[in-house]
């Protein structure tokens, strides 16, 4: 844990965008460990996704970084049947959801066997291994 | 401040391909505004437009396309559907302060021949989480909204399909329209999905093509060629962590109120009247959910009352049939029509009412709107 935005050696973790930068790199480098790593504003005390240099509710400048149980619930989702992008071609029909984790930000991810998908479901961590990056991505919670 | 004006609005014709420069087109259609108020381009000393990411020209490159003496004031936007009355309202403050005399704005793109926007990857810090996960188009964004505003409001995708339909209807009488297949219940539940809940029938189409507004004073507007439009209010508005880029809405909480919701009271208080005052709604309409939302948050109809008074018919809800019938000029087309309404200029679409039109431009958690009277 660390207040200090420092460049983090694994910054070739997260998916090869060409956008990860210190604040995000932490977040990239903790899911290639299956952990859920979120950013806790030391003056208000709230945990928040994306990661930024500063808190969006508070602007305090100081941070702590920490694990989190990444369950959640689902608050919408979309049923994607057209690819935009090509690399995406082959997984069509997939799911996008937005969570709602109990820890309480908000993440955009793709579930996993998403059959029987509701408002409100239950989701649990379904860490998705590519070559150079990891996803995280959920599964309904029986 | 003094009052101002629209005088004119202008187009390129809407196409699959123009086959032309967007600077052509750009200044294809300055020019068809300052001739449709009678201005001579050359009086024109300020522009503001928008684009996404290097989609269109610089307000620079049209003054000088336009072989235009000077500029006093000019903007270029890096904003998608949220800018064209956030554009009129910097337009209308320059001019009341005295900045500039008459403005240009515009939108131009090959939106259809040239990069799309429904692909284009936004520039800012929130795609590293989106785009490589395969949530990668703003049509999905806009549909993760929309499955839960019409839940939490009772509709469902009847609803959705109401204002396609309606929208159709408009655009069948609109020569500017490019997609004017009548289109009835049945059609629209056959038209696949893309990102369900939205099929192809809830999408724009993408178009090459471009439209221009001039705006000035009131005291010139009234020797020019057509009834002034007045201006009565215009404005920008979004609320606490909009997010770190245009596609980024994790931070918004309710997915089932967009900025409408935040601006209605100021747009109305300013311009003086209520929304039971608007003859003609002109709505952005990237896709059909932002429509019924939009309704909502203008205060036009009651919350889950969207889709019924679109099937009613009571109120003129895009007469040019949108961007869903004319095309995604990213609503700067949808800002022209409601200057042709009050004008009284639309023709076969014309609203029987045309004194008070309300404007919006955006869909999600930003956005500006505007009301225009006579």
């Amino acid at each position: 844990m660390t207040t200090a935005r420092t460049p983090v050696a694994s910054a070739t973790a997260g998916p090869p965008d060409g956008r990860i930068d210190a604040d995000s790199a932490p977040f990239w480098a903790a899911l290639r460990q299956e952990r859920v790593e979120l950013q806790r504003c030391t003056a208000c005390a709230r945990l928040r996704f994306p990661p930024m240099g500063r808190c969006p509710w508070c602007a305090g400048a100081s941070y702590v970084r920490e694990e989190v149980d990444a369950r959640g619930t689902i608050y919408s989702w979309i049923v994607v049947h057209r690819a935009f992008g090509s690399e995406f071609a082959a997984d069509v029909p997939y799911v996008v959801a937005t969570v709602d984790l109990d820890a309480g930000p908000r993440i955009a991810l793709r579930l996993e066997r998403p059959e029987g998908v509701d408002f409100g479901s239950r989701v649990r961590p379904d860490f998705h291994h590519h070559d150079d990056w990891t996803e995280l991505r959920m599964v309904l919670d029986e | 401040m003094s009052e101002v004006a629209v005088v004119g609005v202008g187009y390129t014709r809407f196409s699959r391909e123009s086959a032309r420069p967007v600077l052509d087109l750009a200044a294809e259609a300055a020019v068809a505004a300052c001739d449709d108020a009678g201005l001579p381009v050359h009086e024109v000393d300020g522009i503001a437009s928008h684009m996404i990411g290097h989609d269109s020209e610089n307000a620079q490159a049209v003054a000088t396309a336009l072989a235009l003496p000077g500029l006093r004031c000019v903007l270029d936007l890096n904003q998608a559907g949220q800018a064209p009355c956030n554009l009129l309202a910097h337009a209308a403050a320059s001019i009341s302060a005295g900045l500039a005399n008459h403005v240009l704005i515009f939108r131009a793109l090959n939106g259809r021949s040239g990069p799309k926007v429904g692909s284009a990857r936004f520039p800012g810090r929130g795609g590293q989480f989106r785009y490589p996960i395969g949530y990668d188009s703003y049509l999905m964004y806009i549909a993760m909204w929309a499955r839960r505003y019409l839940h939490e409001t009772g509709q469902d995708e009847r609803d959705l399909a109401a204002v396609a339909i309606a929208h159709r209807e408009y655009a069948v009488r609109n020569e500017r329209a490019i997609r004017r297949t009548p289109l009835d219940l049945d059609g629209y539940f056959s038209s696949s999905y893309v990102a369900e809940p939205f099929r192809v029938a809830d999408c724009t189409p993408e178009v090459d093509g471009a439209c221009a507004l001039l705006v000035t004073s009131m005291e010139r507007a009234r020797d020019l060629c057509h009834p002034p439009v007045r201006i009565a209010a215009a404005a920008y508005r979004t609320g606490p962590r909009p997010g770190l880029d245009i596609g980024d809405h994790v931070l918004t909480d309710d997915y089932t109120r967009n900025f409408t919701d935040l601006i209605r009271d100021d747009l109305f208080g300013r311009a003086g009247v209520t929304p039971a005052d608007v003859d003609v709604a002109c709505l952005y309409d990237c896709f059909t959910g932002p429509v019924l939302m939009s309704l909502e948050g203008l205060g036009l109809c009651d919350r889950g009352g969207a889709g019924e008074l679109v099937r009613s018919g009571r109120l003129p809800i895009n007469p040019h049939g949108g961007l869903l019938g004319e095309g995604y000029l990213h609503g700067m087309n949808t800002l022209a029509e409601a200057v042709l309404q009050i004008q009284g200029r639309g023709g076969d679409r014309q609203a029987a009412k045309h004194e008070v039109a309300v404007v919006t431009s955006g869909g999600l958690m930003d956005g500006s709107a505007a009301v225009l009277t006579n």
